[in-house]
């Protein structure tokens, strides 16, 4: 047991805490104002529910000694989950630090599908689909790629901080939610224009500091990897947010400040999977290619294919997380951590092909499964709000709250 | 010359000035109001406490016309924003006296159009 380390682990998963609100005001930033509360409600509500789902089972099904495709029950409840640390995962910190640590990514997981739903889904379906979706889809994953006895884990594919497990999955998941519901009333296919860009940079700046937590945390030490993780991740977003600046000047004339703020987080989800295992300089082309990737996703695919993903989860998470795992197996180095693997570019094209059957496997099971319950869920509960209640807006129609005064 | 105002929901925006264009009636003032008429607010609760009959936003539109425009602007605004809902909205018509444009300094009928 290190001190160190530990204190490290349990400082980070407080940065991955405030990961679920910066990304509520990132979100909320970008609805319509009669829509906000609905936003920062749901974000809020998931760090609530998730906190608790992760602490009597979701823990348990994700880490705990399983099949390939799922842990057990034997931590259940935390069941022998306690002070001494449990060396297939993190050998110098106490097993409950590892525990809360993951706790808080298996909480933003579900947040980040809110994006593509927003402005339109009822909140008594969203708690349902939730809790639903941590059980059926994030707990199953995480445990395929970062549990013991995982299969994809087994087949060592390389995800350091969560580009399948978090990013993949949530965006494509998304991406589904977005074609079930459908089109927001109104909404023309063009732009939907934020109502409070300060609020949504603000967020951004939170996600980007978080993400310290998430990516370095996820060392799961106080050393070199986590000094090289937090470099590449702050390289990454550096880099995503300029180029995407770029794309907007080149495009429409101007750079925006929207465009920096989700360039940057852009290229905080691409990072994500090979921040343990790259070094700064593929951390800039990563961020570059990010950037332009995800840019065109939201801007003229979108457009084209139609489907309403209000706030873009699957065009920057689900498509930045896909880029960011197949980049993974271009660049990362086990120079950089000898634990990992070599890529495409360092002698083991291999590897290349092991990150895409990764991408595959956990896009097609996030697809299937959430397709299931959000079907599912709309046959017997109904997931969109009544017409009239979404013209008034979720936070009167769903919370009786404004967030905003006319008059004093 | 009448200058007519139109109090609307908010969501029918798009669709009144979707409407207005189409029967050439272009230049519009719009702002946001606050009020009710026989339609009571939506009841908000704050830490529990119940607050009833709140004013609801709607949109105010200015739209001064040429005697000629007032049927078909009416036309329009009720095409854009009548959902058949309590809440839809009122027009109200007034005699307009004076007209300036203030770049040119015309008046009347060649300065509203």
């Amino acid at each position: 047991m290190n001190a160190g380390d530990t204190a490290f682990v349990l400082i980070c998963a407080g940065l991955v805490m405030l990961m679920t609100p910066g990304l509520a005001f990132f979100y909320g930033g970008m609805v319509r104002r009669k829509n906000i509360l609905g936003i920062l409600m749901q974000c809020f509500t998931v760090l609530c529910l998730l906190s608790l789902q992760w602490v009597l089972f979701g823990y348990s099904l994700a880490f705990s000694p399983g099949n390939w495709f799922i842990g057990g029950l034997a931590w259940v409840g935390l069941n022998g989950v306690g002070g001494a640390p449990y060396p297939d995962y993190a050998a110098t910190i106490p097993h409950q630090a590892f525990m809360i640590f993951q706790g808080m990514f298996a909480v933003i997981t579900p947040a980040l599908i809110i994006g593509a739903f927003a402005e339109r889904m009822k909140f008594s379906a969203f708690l349902i689909f939730t809790l639903l979706w941590a059980t059926l889809v994030y707990d199953p994953v995480c445990h395929w790629v970062w549990g013991v006895g995982g299969w994809l884990h087994n087949m060592h594919v390389l995800d350091f901080a969560g580009g399948t497990v978090v990013h993949i999955i949530s965006g494509v998941s998304a991406l589904v939610t977005a074609l079930v519901i459908g089109r927001r009333k109104g909404y023309n296919g063009l732009a939907s224009p934020p109502h409070n860009l300060p609020l949504t940079v603000l967020g951004a700046a939170m996600l980007w500091f978080g993400w310290f937590g998430f990516n370095a945390g996820s060392a799961l030490s106080a050393g070199s990897l986590a000094a090289s993780a937090f470099v590449v991740t702050n390289t990454a977003a550096a880099a995503a947010g300029l180029s995407w600046a770029l794309m907007d000047r080149l495009w429409n004339g101007k750079p925006t400040m929207f465009g920096v703020a989700t360039g940057a987080v852009a290229g905080l989800v691409a990072i994500t999977p090979a921040a343990g295992f790259v070094g700064p300089v593929p951390a800039i082309i990563i961020g570059v290619a990010v950037g332009v990737v995800c840019f065109f996703a939201v801007t003229v695919l979108k457009a084209k294919a139609g489907y309403d993903d209000a706030l873009d989860a699957f065009g920057v998470h689900g498509v930045g997380g896909t880029l960011g795992a197949l980049m993974t197996g271009l660049f990362a180095s086990t120079a950089i951590n000898a634990a990992g693997a070599n890529g495409l570019f360092y002698g083991n094209p291999g590897q290349l092909l092991v990150q895409a059957a990764g991408v595959g496997a956990t896009a097609a099971y996030a697809f299937v499964s959430t397709w299931i319950i959000y079907k599912l869920l709309d046959r017997f509960v109904g997931v969109r709000v009544a017409e009239k209640d979404e013209l008034l807006g979720l936070d009167l129609s769903q919370h009786r709250e404004a967030a905003y005064t006319v008059l004093e | 010359m009448k200058l007519i105002i139109a109090i609307i929901q908010p969501y029918r925006l798009e669709e009144v000035k979707q409407a207005l264009y189409a029967a050439e009636v272009n230049l519009i003032t719009v702002s946001e109001v606050v009020g009710h008429g026989r339609q009571k607010g939506v009841t908000e609760v704050y830490r529990g406490v119940k607050e009833s009959g709140n004013l609801l936003r709607k949109i105010r539109l200015e739209i001064a016309v040429n005697d000629s425009f007032v049927q078909p602007a009416i036309n329009a605004l009720t095409k854009g924003a009548r959902t058949g809902e309590l809440g839809d909205g009122k027009i109200f018509v007034l005699p307009l006296e004076r007209c300036v444009r203030i770049r040119t300094g015309e008046e009347g009928h060649d300065a509203i159009g």
